[in-house]
């Protein structure tokens, strides 16, 4: 609710950018706050349920917060905090409209609400809130490039959105209930009586829909096309957050609406690994940051997915381990890239050089995140692969755990051909020097950021095991469907 | 009923599906509005077209009629269809721009923001 109000407030301030900017922070401070309370209390008594209205589920719509919801709304606060701050931060200030600061605070409401919500339909009510906001804050600056790029999400992500919907209406005529711990009931039941037919059919339609808007194998091409054309912190709030959500409902789909065997987990564990050599090979040709970076979402995105495909407990909360650690490295690596860009004067990397000796501060965050990407101890991305490789180890899948390491090396190496291209490297002008003033302050948000993916690394021990209990709660949804429909079933 | 009904949400689909294939950018936005639409209509179908009066409990009664029609597909399809035109006006507006800034709306020329090469790629206006 906390962003819903700061958005309201954003909008009725838009004539007085100051008062407008402390609003936003102050909102996005209260959220992260919002999002720890909530982990703590969830963490104690394992669920936290709301029925909205009063209204007995499954009749009224349900919010719910298990443990993976809360780590999402937890890290949805934190990367909203740094894009915010980042955004006040930024040279280019002045040339954001008002309109910024409430649309962003609009998607964080759909992205959280999407995380906390119980009821299927709302689900779909959440997507379409983000999706509004993340088109408006694509098309913001209203350039060529945004346009071309907004056209094409925009037009896939509504196909997708359609799908969603359509799948929903099949499942409520067949089930006839939009809760998602009810429908989980009837569905065993159905599958248990082998009369699931319609039901997979409206499954399938989810699964492409929430595999598009993960950015999915063969799902992705809409992502590299639009996600480097808007401004710096819209791009890492994007790259942080919104594939995210597609993950976090196909996490869902797999294991409390649809659990089992209903839909395949081999096709799912296919499409991973294809993603994630896909969304490497399409970065390592690549020559410009932030395209670089989008491509690396895609394979990140694969990771994920094997996770969530190979559905051990330890495969799940590896994925979930992963996704934090995703948030808070991607969204960092593209805010440095956006800081460093403006510096240099390009994201071109023919362009880029020299800035190790110009600004080494900022050369050493950026090492700090791409190295957390790329999986080097002991920083978030180790830990994260680790487990992952851990969990194909375990359910003996040879061949996905080449290819895991294989995808590591190649993120290696191309997050070291931007190191090298933008900082290590002379400038390719000779007697280059830094145009913009060196303002460390600027360096707050990622360092910030970069400080939390050491400690990821470092003292990545608590949150994993939150992580595997989370996984527990994830392959045994019976806790769940008690908590929501209240009666022991 | 239903049997036409499904026919007619057929087609719609079939109609979306080939607008959606159009070279031109409005045509694949009305592509985007009919296959909404045609969502709508299957939700509206697929939980039954059976009932006869209206989902309100009277006075005297303690629960809904069986007669009643199911409410909630309606509610649902209120929903989505607010949200549908909200999603088709922003389209529309960002078709304008599109034409606006780029000259034209033909989708096979929109391909800057793929190509591998920088050179290629539109200059900021």
């Amino acid at each position: 609710m906390v962003p819903l109000l700061t958005a309201a407030f954003a909008i009725l301030s838009r004539e007085h950018p100051v008062v407008q900017r402390c609003l936003s922070l102050s909102g996005i401070v209260v959220l992260f706050i919002v999002g720890f309370i909530l982990m703590g209390q969830v963490l104690e008594h394992n669920y936290l349920t709301v029925q909205v209205g009063g209204w007995e589920a499954p009749y009224g719509i349900t919010l719910i917060a298990d443990l993976l919801a809360a780590i999402m709304v937890l890290f949805t606060g934190l990367i909203g905090f740094a894009v915010i701050l980042y955004s006040l931060m930024s040279c280019k200030q002045d040339g954001f409209s008002s309109a910024f600061h409430p649309l962003v605070h609009f998607l964080l409401m759909g992205v959280c609400g999407a995380f906390l919500t119980g009821d299927i339909f709302n689900l779909y009510v959440c997507f379409e809130i983000m999706l509004m906001a993340s088109f408006a804050l694509l098309t913001l600056e209203g350039r060529a490039e945004q346009t071309e790029g907004a056209v094409k999400y925009v037009v896939l992500n509504l196909l997708s959105s359609a799908l969603f919907l359509g799948g929903l209406g099949l499942l409520y005529a067949k089930v006839g209930t939009l809760n998602m711990a009810d429908i989980s009931l009837i569905v065993q039941q159905a599958v248990a009586d082998d009369n699931a037919g319609p039901i997979r059919l409206a499954g399938l339609l989810f699964f492409v829909s929430f595999s598009v808007k993960a950015g999915m194998f063969p799902f992705f091409f809409w992502l590299p096309a639009s996600y480097h054309t808007p401004s710096v912190p819209v791009s890492a709030l994007f790259a942080g957050l919104l594939t995210k959500v597609g993950v976090y409902a196909l996490i869902r789909l797999h294991t409390l609406i649809m659990p089992g065997e209903v839909l395949g987990h081999k096709l799912l564990l296919f499409m991973g690994v294809a993603t994630m050599l896909i969304g490497v090979f399409g970065a390592a040709s690549q020559m410009h940051i932030r395209r670089i970076l989008s491509f690396h979402i895609i394979s990140q995105i694969g990771y994920i997915i094997i996770g969530v495909a190979i559905n051990t407990v330890l495969s799940l909360a590896s994925a979930i381990f992963f996704i934090v650690h995703n948030i808070v490295a991607k969204g960092n690596l593209f805010l440095v890239s956006g800081i460093a860009s403006n510096a240099v004067g390009s994201e071109d990397l023919h362009k880029t050089g020299g800035m190790w000796k110009a600004w080494p501060q900022l050369a050493i965050i950026y090492l700090i995140s791409a190295f957390s990407l790329a999986g080097l101890p002991p920083l978030s991305g180790f830990v994260a692969k680790l487990s992952i490789v851990w969990a194909t180890v375990e359910s003996k899948l040879w061949w996905v755990m080449a290819a895991v390491i294989f995808t590591g090396l190649l993120t290696l190496y191309s997050m070291i051909k931007i190191w090298v291209e933008v900082f290590w490297k002379d400038h390719p002008e000779k007697n280059w020097t830094l145009t913009v003033s060196k303002d460390n302050k600027r360096l707050l948000p990622v360092s910030f950021l970069a400080l939390f993916a050491i400690l990821l690394g470092i003292g990545g021990g608590p949150l994993f095991d939150i992580c595997m209990r989370a996984g527990e709660q994830l392959t045994d949804s019976s806790g769940y469907i008690r908590v929501v429909l209240g009666a022991p079933q | 009923m239903e049997i036409i009904m499904s026919i007619v949400i057929g087609v719609s689909y079939a109609s979306a599906v080939f607008l959606l294939l159009q070279k031109r950018l409005l045509q694949i936005i009305l592509g985007i509005a009919l296959l909404g639409h045609a969502t709508n209509l299957l939700i509206f179908v697929a939980s039954g077209l059976h009932g006869t009066t209206l989902p309100i409990i009277g006075n005297e009664a303690k629960v809904l009629a069986s007669t009643a029609v199911d409410p909630l597909p309606q509610a649902l399809i209120l929903t989505a269809i607010v949200i549908g035109l909200a999603l088709f006006g922003f389209s529309l507006a960002l078709a304008y721009r599109c034409v606006a800034v780029l000259g034209h709306d033909d989708v096979d020329q929109i391909t800057h923001t793929d190509s591998l090469d920088e050179s290629t790629s539109l200059s900021e206006n």
